[in-house]
């Protein structure tokens, strides 16, 4: 890794929020409920980690604590402020930022474009968010792939880039939606570091998706458990892995041996 | 072989001007996925601005008469400003509406802008004499070239060339190409959405103030629909070189030239008539063999 870079910029500012929450947050489309009263929240420079079977919420709920879905019960309080009303742009401005599980680059647009303009949009100078962007992609040990057109990169370099467009100029808080979905072991090594190193680096709370157990037990401070969008286990890595409920009404059997190998890593 | 020179330097010349409007076109499709058929028009209201309004048949030229840099500055001025106000008056009331909506309220902007025309200037198609020493044919060799063939060249290199570094260079240019790419995500990531769309406007009504001038220069005849069929043929060309792609639509532009210019040149005299058919026919095998055009973008063909 190389020097710690650099967050703020002269003209933007950035949140100073201590806590992002999500208070009793119902959504329902129609009939059907995806989350139902989960209340969760993330602090500074901790990992929290949001498992659970597929269609489980964690996307709805990311989406809620994003902007990108309105609760129809409960709120997000970000700092202790009530959001109601808030765009996804004005999270993110107030230092809420997430990346997408489909990554969502700008193909046509080289690496080091990517980031910066996220910078220039929020009003930084070309010259200013291009140094700021390469900075980044450094510490992300991307910075020889700067001018690569961005359609033309690896899934798992692809992650990284929508890490470092997340990261710029320092987020309060940073929401990963998996990560690492369909990365081969030593790549999830990679990333987990790098996750690992991003609340120190950043002064920055990070929430984790990720179907990859040994990722999530090697990384999160906490985890928090939905099934059909209702929250059925809170705890510590070590918790959650002995939590009956979890390994059965989860997991199932095929879980339980994935969280041994987990287990077996450490 | 001189007749292949002098060929290839007419379809050069044409396919610039055809660049032109299609760059103008591709650009609001990009950022918008708005089908501009306004666009002639703009062309036409170009070349109008240089005439003072009255319904009389004797055109007078009023900025017409002002030198070449005034009249290029100040016809801009009034098409970028009516590319803007439209708008404001129109598209920015319906962004989220789908691409076929959009279409349809441009043909409408369209018929409003040939109307007013219509209104002020009249019916009569009116002869203009704007900078008619273009004409002059520089002689190179067994060569025969309108000093207008160069001009339209170069002046569609420069504005080519500027518009590759604006949007390559700057930070604008650099929200615009993200915005073409995926409008949503460049707006939450912080590109003021209205600001990257005004942008768009103004630079395709830049680039139709010079198609204007260009082809009055060469047609030296006002009608309420001069710029339309530059309009469709750019459009054509928009779509061979690969929606979404400027330089698709550029590339496209010079292919249709290309395409007209040389069958006009070697078709059999009987056919010559139908030349337009064997370049649409062309167009539709072209399509046929590559559906997303010559230069398909990335992001477009994912959506698809």
């Amino acid at each position: 890794m190389t020097r710690r870079p650099t967050m703020t910029a002269t003209g933007v500012e950035q949140s100073q929020a201590a806590s992002l929450a999500a208070q009793g947050v119902s959504v329902r489309f129609g009939g059907l409920t995806a989350i139902g009263d989960v209340t969760l929240g993330l602090e500074r420079e901790k990992i929290l980690g949001l498992i659970g079977p597929n269609g489980a919420g964690k996307t709805t709920l990311v989406n809620c604590l994003t902007g990108f879905q309105r609760p129809t019960e409960g709120s997000i309080l970000l700092g202790g402020q009530d959001t109601a009303g808030w765009s996804a742009e004005r999270f993110r401005h107030q230092g809420v930022a997430r990346t997408f599980q489909a990554g969502r680059l700008f193909k046509d647009l080289t690496v080091v474009e990517n980031v910066e303009v996220t910078g220039t949009g929020m009003g930084l100078g070309r010259r200013q968010a291009h140094h700021l962007a390469m900075e980044l992609l450094a510490w992300l040990g991307m910075a020889d792939k700067a001018d690569i057109v961005a359609g033309t990169l690896p899934y798992t370099d692809e992650r990284r880039v929508g890490i470092a467009r997340a990261l710029f100029l320092g987020p309060a808080f940073l929401l990963l939606d998996e990560p690492a979905a369909g990365m081969a072991d030593a790549e999830c090594d990679e990333l987990s570091q790098i996750v690992l190193d991003i609340p120190k680096t950043f002064t920055c709370g990070v929430l984790l998706i990720e179907h990859n157990m040994r990722m999530v037990m090697g990384t999160c401070d906490f985890i928090h458990v939905l099934d059909s969008g209702r929250t059925i286990a809170e705890g510590t890595p070590a918790e959650i892995q002995r939590n009956k409920k979890v390994l059965a009404a989860y997991l199932g059997g095929e879980g339980e041996k994935q969280l041994e190998m987990a287990e077996g890593h450490h | 072989m001189i007749n292949f020179a002098q060929t290839f330097i007419d379809a050069l010349s044409l396919g610039s001007l055809y660049a032109l409007a299609a760059l103008g076109i591709g650009l609001l499709f990009g950022i918008l996925r708005l089908i501009n058929f306004a666009y002639g028009d703009l062309i036409t209201l170009g070349a109008y601005a240089l005439i003072i309004p009255s319904t009389e048949a004797v055109a007078t030229l009023f900025i017409g008469g002002w030198p070449w840099f005034m009249v290029i500055i100040a016809v801009a001025v009034i098409v970028v400003a009516a590319a803007l106000l439209s708008d404001l008056l129109v598209f920015r009331h319906i962004r989220r509406a789908d691409p076929a909506t959009l279409m349809i309220a441009s043909f409408a902007v369209s018929f409003v802008i040939q109307n007013l025309i219509l209104m002020f200037y009249g019916s009569r198609p009116k002869s203009v004499d704007l900078w008619s020493n273009l004409n002059y044919q520089i002689a190179m060799g067994g060569l025969r070239i309108p000093l207008l063939q160069i001009v339209t060249i170069l002046a569609t290199l420069v504005l080519m060339g500027g518009l590759t570094l604006l949007l390559k260079r700057t930070a604008l240019g650099i929200q615009m190409r993200a915005a073409a790419e995926d409008f949503r995500m460049a707006r939450y990531l912080g590109v003021r959405g209205n600001l990257v769309i005004g942008l768009a406007f103004a630079i395709s009504g830049v680039l139709a103030a010079v198609a204007s001038l260009l082809l009055l220069s060469q047609t030296g005849t006002l009608s309420q629909t001069l710029g339309v069929p530059l309009m469709l043929f750019a459009f054509i060309a928009t779509v061979v070189g690969g929606m979404g792609s400027l330089i698709g639509a550029a590339t496209g532009g010079f292919a249709v030239a290309f395409a007209s210019v040389f069958l006009q040149a070697y078709l059999p005299d009987d056919l010559r008539p139908f030349r337009d058919s064997f370049v649409f026919g062309i167009v539709i095998l072209m399509l046929l063999l590559r559906p997303s055009g010559l230069v398909p973008t990335k992001a477009l063909v994912e959506r698809v």
